[in-house]
């Protein structure tokens, strides 16, 4: 089996639109969450999110590539330039043949829907851009990254809700560790947060309507967040002969389901997941310091998620960290793993834990170390990510100090 | 609309517990009448949509809300209340 490792990492998300600024905003425990800005915003009910701050889209894309580029597929292409270049490749020839692109997304161009849907709908128009069927589906993140930097390997999209990066840098790892691909391009984008978007989250009555706050025994739910995570997962050997810098290792990944119910968690699904990715990577409880959180801010997942991580961890689950950077730039669905991800390279590679900010109250069904409020520094040598999506799929990374 | 609030209340939760509206008391509690959390969201949603309504209601914590929902009877007269603030 390959050895699989990271060499490049770009985001654009509420925090910042580079992975410098979001990673400076996590280790001060910046809230990127606020008053929506979006159209019919009155009406409605939740009018709070993490939104992609001073964004221009004339500045980076021209009229022809806004015609085809939804806000979801903007965002991933500014990331993925962010982590290409970062990472030094170019791909052509065999390299280009044996890399891919494998993205998440969970509502991929909903704001293209929106607005197309309002424009028959509720204006009567008859006609639409013709550009609309390419620009809203799925996969035309991934495939304009294809495009972009000539990745001619298996590439396509992945859908689980809020466990879709996840899935997507799961299956990245695996096609490299078999030796399918040398280089993959990988993470997740999300950008729902338009009249439509918010309006079916509002429906199911688990948002807050002023923060999100993990683990804390006051919160109320959980807030929307926007914006893309992209790395470049590389073959430690290709990596290794250009002298490339390694930013981490991704060591193990585990997926399960818990075929049980279509939103509320299981305890048992979850720790299922977490236990695979250390016996993926052949690792004991006891060496992991740190684990991303899924941690939504919702009642039902803060308690099962931290039952799930005391199930498996056992007494050394009082010496872990677990800090859910929800709390500051909000749920980002189908993009979340790819974001949370910067903090589990931050942990490994600098040695700072980001906070779970807005934490007021202690829960004594979240009884955990959950880095409350101000990061830490801590030195780690391995760590967890965890995503757990409704309709019970879940999936975990597990990651080592490079 | 000639029915009560009572009796179209009854009949929402009666829907929702797959039941016939005479088979559901007063003092049953949704959990009686096998009603779980997204039962209840459906419920209220019915509610909202059938007396044009805003029901506070966060399944975050559901304690905190202004609606009671301990029993068929709580919920019947939260209903009734609201519908009469409106009125007002």
């Amino acid at each position: 089996m390959k050895r699989v490792v990271i060499t490049g990492a770009g985001s654009i998300n509420p925090l910042g639109h580079t992975v410098a600024d979001t990673l400076d905003a996590m280790k001060n425990g910046v809230c990127g969450i606020g008053a929506l800005d979006i159209r019919d915003v009155e009406r409605l009910s939740i009018q709070i999110g993490g939104q992609v701050k001073d964004y221009h889209p004339d500045d980076t894309f021209n009229r022809q590539q806004q015609a085809l580029y939804d806000r979801f597929t903007q965002f991933t292409l500014i990331a993925a330039r962010e982590a290409i270049e970062q990472s030094g490749l170019e791909f052509a020839g065999t390299l280009a043949a044996e890399s891919g692109v494998i993205l998440g997304t969970s509502g991929g161009g909903l704001t293209t829907q929106d607005d197309n849907y309002r424009a028959v709908y509720e204006e009567g128009k008859n006609r639409v851009h013709p550009f609309i069927v390419p620009k809203l589906m799925n996969n035309a993140a991934a495939s304009h990254v294809s495009m972009t930097w000539n990745l001619k390997g298996p590439s396509f999209t992945v859908a689980t809700a809020c466990a879709s990066s996840n899935h997507a840098m799961g299956q990245a790892f695996q096609f490299i560790r078999s030796g399918l691909a040398r280089v993959m391009v990988t993470g997740g984008s999300e950008s729902m947060l338009c009249f439509g978007g918010v309006k079916a989250w509002e429906g199911l009555r688990v948002m807050s309507k002023d923060a999100c706050r993990p683990f804390s025994a006051n919160r109320n739910g959980m807030v929307q967040g926007e914006g893309a995570g992209v790395f470049v997962f590389e073959e430690y050997e290709n990596a290794k002969a250009r002298g490339a810098e390694i930013l981490a290792e991704i060591v193990g990944f585990s997926m399960t389901s818990d075929a049980a119910d279509i939103v509320m968690p299981s305890q048992q699904g979850a720790a299922r997941a977490i236990s695979g990715a250390l016996s993926d990577a052949k690792i004991d409880a006891s060496k992991v310091g740190y684990i991303n959180a899924h941690g939504t801010g919702t009642a039902a997942n803060d308690k099962t998620e931290c039952a799930a991580v005391a199930n498996v961890f056992g007494p050394h689950a009082d010496k872990v960290m677990i800090s859910s950077t929800k709390s500051m730039h909000g749920h980002l669905i189908g993009g979340t793993g790819a974001v949370e991800l910067l903090a589990v390279l931050m942990a490994l590679k600098d040695g700072i834990i980001a906070p779970t900010i807005g934490y007021q109250e202690p829960d004594p069904e979240c009884a955990l170390d959950v880095v409350p409020n101000e990061a830490r520094e801590a030195k780690v040598e391995y760590a967890l990510s965890n995503a757990f999506a409704f309709g019970g799929l879940n999936a975990v990374l597990a990651l080592k100090r490079a | 609309m000639s029915d009560s609030v009572k009796d179209r209340v009854i009949e929402i939760i009666a829907e929702q517990a797959v039941l016939q509206p005479s088979d559901v008391t007063e003092d049953q509690t949704l959990e009686d009448l096998g009603i779980d959390s997204m039962g209840l969201v459906e419920a209220i949603f019915a509610i909202e949509e059938e007396f044009d309504i805003q029901v506070p209601f966060n399944a975050n914590e559901p304690e905190k809300s202004d609606f009671d929902i301990s029993s068929v009877a709580a919920i019947i007269s939260a209903v009734e209340k609201m519908v009469s603030e409106q009125i007002a």
